[in-house]
């Protein structure tokens, strides 16, 4: 049997760089083909692309021939309490050898157990057995893949009775550890500081900002049926709204530029409208750089 | 260091059952209360999943009507739910279980209309390969023929039905004009191949259902067409191994 699997050749193994990026789609695929757009990278999730073969892996590798890519994984469950799935890391291992990707990324979450995969980034308790078992998990994904990863906050909508250690200092904790990057999602500080009764300046000037190789940005949801009290979900289905770009401006001036990425997985705009909100933090980004020259 | 169990088992198994009770050793530190917190992670994994089987199965939504297909879905999700995080393989039960539903015995045909969407689905995400083109065949000597072994296209899918399939599912694609469907109008046997880019969804003339599975047995040239006349004595080998070398159904000829 003949497989034609093109090989990577320009952009193989490129560092994805400090702009911003945007969540690769279908149905952007012969556009983003045809015009190029200017822009720093695209993010795909892997399980997508867990396919031997078809259009998905065509329309990819054209687009890997002419950008950065970042693999954000959303299926390893690294904060759950089972092993992870060992044919789920061969077939992730595949894809990074396949794409090159100039970043990989999953969740501090658990989506699979008891043999069943549940779709969602679900939340674990923040105890010294949890950080332990997820220092495994991330030792054995950096160890299968031959490279680090960064590993995101949640966006959360309970809390555990048993959690002991905040979140920022666990995700601290864990990249100490396993010399693991961080993911800050912006957003998820966000709708969990409303869901959680936290201020989510508070949350940034706690967290592990050396460590973060990777910021995600995205619109969510407010739960209008409930008759109290104040919901967000985190559904990636609308704009990113202003309060979350002034929680980004004040995180990139501490940062300094890092990989931005618009991320967006419901009620899909067209193009143009995802590459204005990269514009947008690419333009954050730069007048941050410009201040700090400034002064 | 604790070794109490994380609270995950009852977590996870509540997830699937919407009308329990809400898992132990989650708490709400302010209002809304812990059910319709809790209710946001069960709403989002039957959510996606629902998307997931959604587009995967435009024509059993289209048949069904929204609605039905929601509820449907819900059934199935609890019955069977993903395994792997892999979810483009997800719904290859979907089929059996309409088959089995009780509600939908009236629609006999259902199922197999899953299973020709599961088809396409399967075609569409298959390992790429050079489909095998008339010169490979010229250089065979004539005697040899009836002993060949002809590897089908990875993507090659059989879907053999009773039913009007590949009409129905024409019929309820995007565009198409609305018509009405004679289910008695005889049994199609459909050949999924994606040879380059395109899913290609073929239907297949009397005998050409019987020929295809048997070489997707291993079968031998020759028994496959004995299996091909002892469905239909019409059936003419050399015009089907034209139309099937033309369409890309063959990568290897040993």
């Amino acid at each position: 049997m003949t497989l034609s699997v093109a090989p990577i050749t320009a952009y193989s193994g490129a560092p994805v760089p400090a702009q911003a990026g945007i969540g690769l789609k279908a149905r952007h695929y012969l556009e983003i083909i045809e015009t190029r757009p200017a822009l720093g990278w695209f993010e795909v999730h892997p399980e997508n692309y867990m396919g031997a073969g078809g259009p998905p892996h065509h329309y990819l590798t054209a687009i890997r021939e002419n950008y950065p890519l970042s693999l954000h994984g959303v299926g390893m469950a690294l904060g759950g309490d089972e092993p992870l799935d060992k044919a789920h890391l061969k077939r992730f291992r595949a894809l990074v050898e396949r794409y090159q990707p100039g970043l990989v990324s999953e969740h501090l979450a658990w989506c699979r157990r008891g043999g069943v995969y549940y779709n969602d980034l679900l939340p674990a308790p923040y105890t010294t057995a949890t950080l332990n078992t997820i220092t495994e998990h991330i030792d054995q994904m950096q160890t299968a893949l031959g490279r680090t990863i960064l590993v995101e906050n949640p966006s959360t909508y309970v809390a555990f009775e048993d959690s002991a250690i905040p979140e920022t200092e666990f995700l601290a904790e864990a990249a100490r550890r396993t010399g693991c990057s961080l993911l800050l999602d912006v957003n998820n500080v966000y709708v969990s500081g409303v869901n959680q009764g936290y201020d989510p300046y508070a949350y940034i000037d706690a967290f592990a900002l050396h460590a973060v190789g990777e910021i995600h940005m995205a619109g969510h949801l407010e739960e209008s049926l409930i008759p109290s009290g104040r919901l967000l979900i985190d559904d990636h289905g609308s704009d990113i709204i202003e309060e979350v770009w002034n929680l980004y401006a004040y995180t990139i001036a501490r940062t300094g530029p890092v990989p931005t990425l618009i991320e967006r997985d419901n009620n899909i705009p067209a193009l143009g409208d995802l590459l204005a909100e990269a514009a947008r933090a690419d333009q954050i980004m730069q007048s941050q750089n410009r201040r700090a020259r400034a002064s | 260091m604790s070794n109490t169990p994380a609270p995950l088992a009852s977590f996870a198994n509540a997830l699937l059952d919407p009308g329990g009770p809400v898992p132990g050793g989650i708490i709400a530190a302010l209002e809304p209360d812990i059910k319709t917190r809790f209710d946001v992670y069960r709403n989002n994994v039957f959510a996606s999943l629902i998307d997931a089987l959604r587009d995967s199965f435009p024509v059993i939504e289209k048949l069904l009507g929204k609605t039905y297909f929601r509820a449907l879905a819900r059934e199935f999700i609890i019955t069977s739910p993903p395994e792997s995080p892999v979810l483009l393989e997800y719904g290859a039960g979907f089929a059996g279980f309409i088959e089995t539903f009780p509600p939908l015995q009236d629609m006999v045909w259902l199922a197999d209309i899953a299973r020709l969407e599961m088809a396409w689905l399967d075609a569409y995400h298959a390992a790429d390969a050079k489909p095998l083109g008339t010169e490979s065949f010229a250089k065979i000597t004539p005697g040899k023929i009836p002993r060949i072994r002809l590897a089908l296209h990875p993507s090659a899918q059989l879907v053999r039905s009773i039913w009007p399939i590949l009409t129905i599912w024409k019929t309820n694609q995007d565009g198409a004009k609305p018509c009405e469907v004679d289910l008695d109008q005889g049994a199609e046997d459909v050949l999924a191949l994606r040879p380059q880019r395109e899913v290609e969804l073929h239907g297949l003339a009397p005998g050409s259902g019987a020929f295809i599975e048997a070489l997707m047995q291993n079968e031998p040239l020759e028994s496959a067409h004995q299996a091909a006349i002892a469905q239909s004595d019409n059936f003419d080998l050399a015009a089907n191994l034209a139309h099937f070398i033309s369409s890309g159904t063959f990568i290897q000829v040993s």
